[in-house]
């Protein structure tokens, strides 16, 4: 049980998309279109978590765009007081889809971008979009959404973080997240080829700083640091199961997008359960709250408090125990394993491209 | 921290807008990946950021209507406020 109420839902609508980014943070175990749940599932789930306390709605995915019910969702969650972003590649919103998601009463509108040079743009996303980014773009700003721009940082884009910023700054973005790669799913798997070397999150690092005091009133930045270069491991995104709710496109509840790989956990459906009962009562929800579960080196270090044994989802995928503290701290056994991959930079950059798996073939039949 | 000065005149920032939180049963300030809660006074406080009223205008009227002087609150939380660019 917990006294306190979640404030944002990250509803994951499909994993279909028409990008192929390296970095994804998606699973690798991408679901098909036939896994989805429905309009109804996920109106129930936004009405419930609104009473639950829900007060912030990420539209996500894989590439929410594809949902054809995508206006009717947005609309449903404006009904509710609901604050809702849509976090998209771009690609899919067209001059009639923009204006019927303003009429519904979507407020924000969140487009990733993956380099300010094209043809490094087009390598990254595996496919054209480029143009089509900029036509959203400015169909967003026409139509007076509030407008973020998301780039993930890794290798290939980190030396041009200046220009990266100068351009979301030219396209008019309220907002600018420059967000190192964290290493889930395909980010995960392409890690050799993502890593970058450390004297270039260096200079990044100054630069943005630089220019997040020239844009100072006309956009705002965030540069989320890559915790692999830290000695303590980043807080928990707002602490397990104290502000946060994901939904898979299969009705999956997850304590963090990463959390699907703590399979250790039962992570509670949707379709089964209300929202009530997997904030308060789940199992998956309640393993890691508080700080009761952490074990050695953690109890008892002066960096207890603030990181509570770091990121599970990460323990997990790297040391195979979500039990464990977070490999990035200096004091983890398992830090090798982090050191270990920073020299992984000096590797050739060649990406494995996010799939969502083809049908599978039709079994002939035996006779 | 800078303090704002009496004769700005602050607005409610493009994005953000007030909604009333039935669950938490408290106004809350909603604005693109945050939420602030707001208590009475905050609330009071924000229903005359406007755009047209100064903040010593907004000072005025509320101490009028809590019969103390409350300028040095109305100050402390626009500065605060403004300080994370939640009011221009
Ligand atoms: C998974 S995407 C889904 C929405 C949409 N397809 C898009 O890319 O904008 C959600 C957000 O996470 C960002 N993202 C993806 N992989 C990431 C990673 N490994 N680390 C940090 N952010 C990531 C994307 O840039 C995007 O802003
Ligand atoms: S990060 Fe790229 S591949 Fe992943 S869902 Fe978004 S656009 Fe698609």
């Amino acid at each position: 049980m917990t006294n306190e109420r979640p404030t944002t839902l990250l509803a994951e609508l499909t994993h279909r998309c028409p990008l192929h980014c390296p970095y994804c943070s998606n699973p690798i175990d991408l679901l098909r279109a036939e896994r989805e749940i429905g309009t109804e599932d996920w109106k129930r789930v936004f009405t419930q978590a609104r009473e639950l306390g829900v007060l912030q709605l990420g539209l996500s995915g894989g590439e929410p765009m594809i949902r054809k019910d995508l206006e009717e969702l947005a609309a449903h969650a404006r009904g509710l007081g609901l604050y809702s972003t849509l976090v998209t590649s771009g690609l899919g919103l067209t001059r009639k889809r923009a204006e019927a998601l303003r009429d519904a009463g979507l407020e924000h509108v969140q487009i990733s971008i993956q380099d300010s040079d094209p043809e490094s743009a087009e390598r990254i996303a595996g496919t054209s979009s480029v143009k089509q980014k900029q036509a959203a773009i400015a169909l967003v700003k026409e139509l007076g959404f509030a407008f973020s721009i998301n780039v993930v940082l890794h290798r290939a884009n980190l030396d041009r973080v200046g220009e990266i910023i100068d351009m979301a700054a030219d396209y008019g973005a309220d907002r600018l997240e420059l967000a190192n790669t964290q290493y889930y799913g395909w980010g995960l798997r392409n890690r050799a080829a993502l890593m970058p070397r450390r004297e270039q999150v260096v200079r990044a690092k100054e630069i943005a700083e630089e220019r997040i005091q020239r844009y100072k009133g006309r956009m705002q930045m965030l540069f989320v640091l890559p915790d692999y270069f830290e000695d303590t491991p980043k807080a928990c995104y707002g602490g397990w199961g104290r502000f946060y709710i994901v939904v898979s496109p299969d009705g999956k509840a997850l304590p963090c997008h990463g959390a699907y790989v703590i399979d250790s956990l039962e992570m509670p459906n949707v379709r089964e359960h209300s929202m009530e009962w997997i904030w308060h009562e789940s199992p998956a929800f309640n393993a890691f709250r508080g700080d009761s579960w952490v074990k050695e080196p953690c109890p008892g270090g002066p960096d207890k408090a603030e990181t509570a044994g770091g990121c599970r989802c990460q323990a997990m995928a790297l040391t195979g125990d979500a039990t464990n503290a977070d490999p990035v701290c200096s004091r983890s056994p398992y830090r090798y394993l982090i050191d270990a991959a920073l020299l992984e930079s000096e590797g050739p950059a060649e990406y494995v491209y996010r799939q969502v798996p083809a049908a599978p073939a039709a079994v002939p039949e035996t006779v | 921290m800078v303090a704002i000065s009496l004769e700005a005149v602050p607005r409610l920032w493009r994005l953000a807008r007030i909604e009333y939180d039935p669950a938490r049963r408290r106004p809350v300030l909603l604005y693109p990946e945050g939420a602030v809660l707001l208590n009475e006074t905050g609330r009071a406080i924000l229903e005359l950021v406007d755009g047209t009223r100064s903040v010593a205008r907004i000072a005025a009227e509320l101490s009028e209507r809590y019969q103390t002087d409350v300028t040095e609150d109305v100050t402390e939380y626009l500065s605060r406020l403004a300080e994370r660019e939640l009011i221009q």
